[in-house]
Parts: C-alpha cells; sequence; structure tokens
C-alpha cells in the first residue's frame, strides 16, 4: 500500500469547482476538493518494459491546477480515467531494471502515454516522432489517460510509487539536482513550444503569463531561437525579475499590453466600440501561456496580420477569434513534448538556466492542502513551482 | 501710472500669499526672510489698437511699408502662432486677427489674390476649426479655411516641406514649402514672455523635425541660460543661424506684439493684485473662489479654468524686418516683466498654475507641470538662475496621473515606458528620441488627429534639462507622489515637510525666493 493524492469522479464536487473556481480557492483545496488522500496499491508493471519508479519531486503543474478548480474542458473527459493519481512531472528513482537502466536510476518522465507504452502497433503519429500527438491513448495496456497522472492504472507523481514504461523515461545526468531535474519536464514542453513558434530572425515575441509556463518559454525562446525582442506579461515584481533574467527585453503588466507592443512594433492602435483595444502591426509571435480568455483575447489583438499565436497554456473558451479570421492569424497549439531530442535539450538547459530557487515551495503529501493553496497562488507569493516531496511523505 | 515689480521680504505683517497649484490655488504663510518676487503691475494697453497696426504696417522697422511689397499676381502667405499662445486665450477678438485682417485688406487692394494661411504649429497639435476661428475671427474663418486656404502646418508632408539649406554650423533648415516659394511671407506674433519671436517663430513655427532636432535637444537646452534670453541660448542661437539663412532665401515681413500682466478677468482679478491690497471685494471673491473649487468636481474645475479667456492690453505692435522687431518687441515685454532681483536664494519656490502652452483644452499632465516650472518658470531670468548651483527648488502642483489621449497619446508612453527606463535627458535623448520621433501611429494622430508629435514629450523634459543640470533637489508640494517619483522627484504635503525634505541640501536655514507668478515675470539676477 502506499500513500497517494487521488482525483476521483464526484459531480457535486465538479459542479463546485466549476462554479467557485479560482475565486475562493480555499473551498475546493478544504471541503470541496475533488482530491483526497487515500492509501490505495500499488501500481504494478503491466508487461515488458515496464518499471516501477519511486518519486522524488512531483511538481504542481497549471493543467492539474486547471483540473482541480474545474478551468478544464470536458473535452479531455475521455481522455482521463478515474480516479486517478495527478503529477506527471517527476523526478524518481528507478525500482527494477527497466531494459538499459539499470535499478537505481534517477529518471525524469516524459508523462505521454503513447503507442509504445500502451503496446499497441505505432500510429502515424507516434512513427512520426510526434508522441505527443499519439492517436491510441485510449486503448492498449493501461487505461485511457492522455498522460501519467490522468490514467488510473500507471499511478501518478503525488503518490509514493508509479510505472512507467521504457519509452516515457529519460536518465537524469549525474549532478544535476532533483529541484532542477523536476523542472525537465515542463523545460521540455517549453523547448518544445519555442520549435513550433517558428520565430522569423529578429522577430518580436509576446509571451502573455509568467508563470513557470511563461518562464521556461521566455527561457526557450531566448537560448533556441534567434527572436529579437521577447515582452512578457507579468503580474507580480518576482516574475518581473525572473522573465528579465529569463531573456526578457521588457516586461510589460498586463494593462499595459496594447500600448507597450504598439509602441515597441510601431503599430497602429484601435478602439472597438466595445471591447479592447487592438493593433494593426503588432508581435511577429505571441504566446498564451495562461489559457484564460482574457490573455488570449489579449494575445490575439495585438499579433500582427499573418502572425502566430501559439496556445501553450491549456486554452480557455470565450475568447473573441475575430482577429484570427480578420488577420489570418496562424493559431499553433504546443501540447507536452515530441521525442527524446526535446527532453536531451531541456536537461542542458535545466543545468545553465539561473534555475536556483524556481522551486520554491516543497510539501509533503500530507500537507496536500497548503500544497495546492501556494500553488494557485504561487505567481502573487513569489513562487514559480511548487513540488511534493515525496520523500518526506512515506 | 504702473509700479514695477519689486521684492518683497517676508515679515510678521506679510499676509499668507496666493501660490497656483494646477486648477486651484492656496494661501501660503512663508518663512519670515522668504523673498516674494512680484511682476511689475500691468502696463495700460493701447488705446486704439487698429491704429497701431496700422502704423506698424505703414511704418515697418528696416523695411519697405507692407503696402510697397504687395502687388498683383504674388503669392502671399500669412503665418501666425498657434493655439499655444498666448495664455490663458486671448479674449476676442484675438490680436492675430485684428492683424491679419488689416494685411488682407491691404493685400486685396493691392491686387493679391494667391493668399493662404497658415497656423504656425511646427510639432504641436493642430488648432481646432473653433480655435481658429476664435484667433482669427469668423470673417477670415468663413473666407478661407472652406477652401483649404486656412490651414495648419505639416511637419510630416513631405510634399508641402522644402529643404532651404544648411547653416555654417551644419544646421538643416527646412520649413513649410507654400511659405518658402511665396514672394512675401507675413509672420504674426504675439509675446507673451522673451523667449518668444525674433528668429523663433519661422524657423520653428514652419519647420520639419528634421530642422527642429538641431536646436530642441538636451545639449542646447542645457546651455540656454536662459531661454528668455536670446543673446544666452544655444537654442536662440541655432535660430538665429537659422533665421539668418532663411532670409536670403524668403522675404519675411515680421509683426509681432506683446501683451499687458492683466491675465485673469473678473472674478478672478485678485489674482492679478498683490494680497495686502485686496479689497473688500477681492477678499469675498478669493474666498467664495476657494471654497467653490474646494467643493467643485475636477472636470467642472478644469471647465471653469479651461474657460478664463484673458482681458489682456495690447502693449506694442511692431513690424518689419525681424531682427530689428523683436528688439522692439523685447523692450516691450522686459518693461512689463522685468524685475531686478539682488542675487540667488538656496531654494526657489515657484506655483505652477493650471496652464502651459501645450495643454490649452487638456489636462497639464506630469510631464508638462514638469516643463512649466523647471522648464518656463525656472528660466525666468537673466544673468544667473534665481536658485545657485546645487539648491533646491520646490514646487506646487498636484502633478495628476492623468493623460489626455487625445492630446498627449505619446506623453503616456513616454512616461511609462521611457522615464522607467531613465530620466536623464541625454541618455533618453540617445536611446529613445529618434524611435518616437519616427512611430509612424504618432505621425498618424498628429497629421489627422489634434495630437503633439511623438517626440514632442522629450523636448518638454529637454526644457526642464537646465534646471535638473542645475538643482541638486526638486520637491513637489501636494503632489501625486506615484507621478513624481516616476519622474526621478519627491513629493510632500506641505511646505514645511518640503523644507524638512530639502535640508539635506540647503540646510535648515536656507534663503528662499519665491517667483508670484503668474502673471508673467523674468527676474534680473545681479
Amino acid at each position: 500500500m502506499m500513500l497517494a493524492l487521488e482525483m476521483y469522479r464526484s459531480l457535486p464536487r465538479y459542479i463546485a469547482a466549476r462554479a467557485v473556481g479560482g475565486r475562493i480557492p480555499g473551498v475546493l483545496t478544504g471541503p470541496a476538493a475533488p482530491v483526497r488522500l487515500v492509501s490505495r496499491e500499488e501500481p504494478r508493471p503491466t508487461g515488458a518494459g515496464w518499471a516501477r519508479v519511486k518519486p522524488i519531486l512531483s511538481g504542481i503543474c497549471g493543467s492539474d491546477l486547471g483540473a482541480l478548480f474545474g478551468q478544464t474542458s470536458l473535452y479531455f473527459s475521455a481522455l482521463v480515467s478515474m480516479p486517478f493519481v495527478p503529477g506527471h512531472e517527476v523526478v524518481g528513482v528507478l525500482e527494477d531494471d527497466c531494459e538499459d537502466l539499470p535499478k537505481g536510476t534517477r529518471v525524469v518522465l516524459d508523462p505521454v502515454l503513447a503507442c509504445a507504452a500502451r503496446g499497441v502497433e505505432r500510429c502515424e503519429s507516434c512513427a512520426g516522432g510526434h508522441t505527443n500527438r499519439c492517436d491510441r491513448i485510449t486503448v492498449g495496456h493501461v487505461s485511457p489517460g492522455l498522460q501519467t497522472g490522468y490514467c488510473a492504472d500507471t499511478g501518478g507523481g503525488w503518490g509514493g510509487q508509479l510505472i512507467a514504461h521504457r519509452s516515457q523515461l529519460h536518465a537524469v545526468p549525474e549532478g544535476l539536482s532533483d529541484e532542477r531535474a523536476v523542472l525537465v519536464e515542463p523545460l521540455a514542453c517549453a523547448v518544445h513550444t519555442a520549435r513550433r513558434a517558428q520565430v522569423p530572425d529578429g522577430g518580436s515575441v509576446l509571451v502573455s503569463g509568467a508563470g513557470a509556463v511563461g518562464l521556461f518559454a521566455t527561457l526557450a525562446m531566448r537560448e533556441l531561437t534567434n527572436a529579437g525582442r521577447i515582452s512578457v506579461v507579468a503580474k507580480h515584481p518576482r516574475q518581473r525579475e525572473l522573465a528579465k533574467a529569463f531573456g526578457a527585453s521588457d516586461v510589460l503588466a498586463p494593462d499595459e499590453v496594447p500600448a507597450r507592443v504598439r509602441r515597441a512594433t510601431q503599430a497602429f492602435r484601435l478602439a472597438p466600440e466595445r471591447g479592447g483595444e487592438f493593433l494593426l502591426g503588432g508581435v511577429d509571435v505571441a504566446i498564451d501561456a495562461v489559457g484564460s480568455k482574457d490573455s488570449l483575447g489579449s494575445v490575439l489583438r495585438v499579433t500582427k496580420a499573418g502572425g502566430r499565436v501559439v496556445l501553450s497554456g491549456m486554452p480557455a473558451t470565450g475568447a473573441d477569434l475575430s482577429p484570427v479570421w480578420f488577420r489570418e492569424l496562424d493559431i499553433t497549439g504546443t501540447y507536452a513534448t515530441a521525442g527524446r531530442e526535446a527532453f536531451q535539450t531541456a536537461f542542458e538547459l535545466a543545468a545553465s538556466a539561473p534555475l536556483d530557487g524556481v522551486v520554491g515551495g516543497r510539501y509533503p503529501l500530507y500537507r496536500w492542502r497548503e500544497a495546492l493553496d501556494h500553488a494557485h497562488s504561487a505567481g502573487r507569493l513569489g513562487t514559480v513551482k511548487v513540488a511534493f516531496d515525496l520523500r518526506s511523505s512515506r | 501710472m504702473s509700479r514695477p515689480g519689486f521684492v518683497l521680504e517676508v515679515d510678521d505683517r506679510t499676509p499668507p500669499l496666493i501660490v497656483h497649484e494646477g486648477e486651484g490655488f492656496r494661501l501660503e504663510k512663508f518663512p519670515t526672510g522668504t523673498r516674494v518676487v512680484y511682476s511689475p503691475e500691468s502696463l495700460p494697453g493701447l488705446r486704439d489698437v487698429d491704429g497701431a497696426i496700422r502704423q506698424a504696417l505703414d511704418n515697418p522697422e528696416n523695411s519697405e511699408p507692407l503696402r510697397a511689397l504687395l502687388r498683383p499676381g504674388m503669392k502671399l502667405t500669412i503665418a501666425f502662432d498657434d493655439v499655444s499662445l498666448p495664455l490663458p486665450p486671448m479674449r476676442r477678438p484675438d490680436i492675430r486677427q485684428r492683424i491679419i485682417e488689416q494685411v488682407l485688406t491691404m493685400a486685396a487692394e493691392a491686387g493679391v489674390d494667391d493668399v493662404q494661411i497658415i497656423a504656425a504649429l511646427a510639432l504641436h497639435r493642430r488648432m481646432m476649426p473653433s480655435e481658429l476661428q476664435h484667433a482669427l475671427g469668423e470673417r477670415v474663418y468663413r473666407s478661407f479655411a472652406p477652401d483649404g486656404l486656412l490651414y495648419n502646418h505639416d511637419a510630416e508632408d513631405p510634399d508641402n516641406l522644402a529643404f532651404i539649406g544648411t547653416t555654417d554650423q551644419g544646421e538643416e533648415v527646412e520649413i513649410n514649402k507654400r511659405a518658402a516659394e511665396s514672394d512675401l511671407l507675413v509672420y504674426v506674433n504675439i509675446n507673451i514672455v522673451p523667449m518668444d519671436g525674433g528668429h523663433k517663430s519661422v524657423p520653428i513655427g514652419l519647420a520639419s523635425y528634421r530642422s527642429l532636432r538641431h536646436h530642441h535637444n538636451s545639449h542646447t537646452m542645457v546651455h540656454s541660460r536662459s531661454f528668455m534670453d536670446h543673446t544666452k541660448s544655444a537654442m536662440h542661437h541655432s535660430a538665429w543661424r537659422m533665421g539668418r539663412l532663411l532670409k536670403d532665401h524668403v522675404k519675411i515681413f515680421t509683426v509681432e506684439t506683446t501683451l499687458n500682466n492683466n491675465v485673469f478677468p473678473a472674478p478672478y482679478e485678485f489674482l492679478n493684485k498683490r494680497e495686502w491690497e485686496w479689497s473688500v471685494r477681492d477678499q469675498a471673491s478669493m474666498l467664495a473662489a476657494r471654497r467653490g473649487l474646494a467643493i467643485a468636481p475636477s472636470k467642472l474645475k478644469r471647465r471653469i479654468f479651461q474657460n478664463v479667456q484673458a482681458p489682456y492690453g495690447i502693449t506694442g505692435v511692431h513690424a518689419g524686418e525681424t531682427e530689428a522687431v523683436h528688439e522692439k518687441t523685447l523692450a516691450n515685454v522686459f518693461r512689463q516683466q522685468a524685475v531686478e532681483v539682488q542675487g540667488q536664494s538656496d531654494v526657489l519656490i515657484m506655483g505652477v498654475p493650471y496652464l502651459g502652452p501645450y495643454n490649452v483644452n487638456a489636462v497639464m499632465n506630469p510631464i508638462l507641470a514638469t516643463c512649466m516650472g523647471l522648464g518656463y518658470f525656472f528660466n525666468s531670468y537673466r544673468g544667473q538662475p534665481l536658485v545657485r548651483k546645487g539648491g533646491a527648488v520646490i514646487l506646487y502642483h498636484p502633478v495628476p496621473y492623468e493623460f489626455s489621449q487625445l492630446h498627449h497619446p505619446s506623453y503616456v508612453d513616454f512616461f511609462e515606458e521611457v522615464l522607467a527606463e531613465s530620466t536623464d535627458p541625454a541618455t533618453i535623448e540617445e536611446r529613445f528620441e529618434k524611435q518616437y520621433a519616427t512611430d509612424p501611429w504618432y505621425i498618424h494622430l498628429y497629421r489627422t488627429s489634434y495630437a503633439y508629435h511623438g517626440v514632442h514629450p522629450f523636448y518638454m523634459w529637454y526644457w526642464a534639462a537646465h534646471a535638473m543640470d542645475h538643482v541638486g533637489d526638486v520637491v513637489w508640494v501636494g503632489a501625486d507622489r506615484r507621478a513624481v517619483q516616476r519622474m526621478g522627484f519627491r513629493a510632500a504635503s506641505t511646505l514645511a515637510d518640503a523644507l524638512e525634505m530639502v535640508s539635506g541640501t540647503v540646510g535648515r536655514s536656507p534663503s528662499i525666493t519665491y517667483t508670484h507668478n503668474p502673471p508673467h515675470l523674468v527676474a534680473d539676477v545681479r
């Protein structure tokens, strides 16, 4: 038996989460929480290539909070199997030999449960190396689940043990601390974002949001592309500092976006009769790293005609898509990461970037309510990443 | 007989004195020993203004009479000072209307039919139709504006600019093409301070950014000591070089006018007077104004003040060759505004009123308040500044964190973006000026809306460069702290607090001078 946080199906709690959302987080990490701390059976390897992993640190991602606070689209309900143990940003230790990786190896997880892990014939996407686009994530040896952390069979990082397939595992280089290693998965996502953004040389970039997703996207953009000016929208002082440290050319407050982007790009600025101001002209590439209606609406309005808007945060509904049509914007999704190269690059970034102190809160599992509260208010509290420390939870 | 200006030394019997602070004023009790500089009393205005205009046009300085310069078939252009003058706006009929009507009459009598009238606004905002009507009168407006013969100068219209040449200092002279190609250019000026007029009229009022950047920059501003003395102003030296070059290419007939200090109409006449001479009626007016302003909402206060129109008297009209005319003009201005002051002080106190040249019908934003206080008022001296090098300046103004999006769009960005990076005029100039000057959105708004040019807030900041270079401390009394901090200054609630704050710079018993302005004054500091 192991201790784990489990997310379970409860219609009243889901309705409460949708109704309250993030406005009263104390309710959703308190009496109406759709997660519970339980003792449950440890997951067992289901076949060849699978091994047990004992998590050391497991991060709390924005998508985890979205699920918890009822902000995630029901679109994903067909892609998960309940009850599941959340947690997909994991650094842990192999409990079994796993093909070429011996027991005791420190590993990080590529959480996508693609064809190889499911033991099915590779789909077109997986064959092309785009495992994050796998079409078989609901079939095969394990229950439906787009990732580890959303699948009933595999366990997740917020529990004492999980199982992972060799195709998901990446050995952590010697000398890379656990605190940096737990950031490798979100960094790999940021690497993928930077690739997908296709920033032209010297092109201008707007990153809306300075949580972990936005900050890491900024870092990856600066390190991996020839972007010119990178402007980051940040609300809180610590976020502003880190955005600069990670390569932002300038940092804007949310209400400054149209004016400052206009200034930087020398665009024309117009105010419709209702709704926010928008630009004729604007940045070459905008990245929505928040996923809210306001953030998406904002980046759509300040991206230049023919420009690219990258959805890096899990998107919300309700934004006005008129600029997409009128300005012929390319909307690009960026989900998880594709292949080993991105993880390799992420390991390099994790080793070299100024990431000390980025994991700003570590909690044992039994203090999960505090951890989730902290994660929900991380920006305001000056924290980028909150993680569960499983070593102190056993 | 008007009494000359003088310096009052505050003693036990001195009543609280008026200090202007934006859309309001306060009565301030100054420390004993404070020197208060009062401008001369308002000079009597000319009784027959139209006669004086006729006399000036018929008997010009160092020039043939205007009639002799007019002939059929010629191209005549009349340019005039824009909405930034005078302050407050003049009660109708405006002196520009009176002069231009006479010039037009003479032109018609001479058979001149190719006439255009241009508001010489440089990089200021365009004048609105109502403002053009106010300045030139209904008759002129209706006769010329509908046919496009009365219009605003456009410094960003490459098709309507003419490059004249380069001065011996390498300054490019580029002005309005119509004016440059005219057989005669008549310039109608209102000279409210000694900085105005002379070769500052045509080479600046009708110029392009390409030309203006040679004298409107932090270097010349720091070396203009002061703007009110053109012989010691690097900015004026540059304008004079340009004017002399222009003179060889364009026949310019300058008409300059001077005003008296009758700035405030009823019921605000008490603001023109010395406090201890207020009648009972003045005191009642003052009390009513204070009480009313204290409870009036800010929009109403702004409307009240922006509707003030001054019952100026005209003290002089001179016409002819620019430099000869300007000498006469300056004599008139100094007769009205000069006050002799003995020596500098440790602290200079100034009240910044609601209106400056660039916020007619708009809020005075923080940049403009700084320009008024540290630019224009600080520079209202000849000889040496009223405050010693390294001394302190205390200003009164609420400095609202507020901007007119219509008139000052680039100011907002300048305040938020540029001043967040640096407040040093030279640094700002090097890093940001060109970006703002060439920003197509600002250019579009300048040309088609009523916005000041994108580079204009830089110029306002440069105006204050000399003061910022000269003084060691600047404190604003009653100001929005956030706004003044962004500009690198400090805010105090009261004069006592402000003096306490500057004590680190000037000590605890500093000598203090308060310039009681407006009405305008120029201190001759010995």
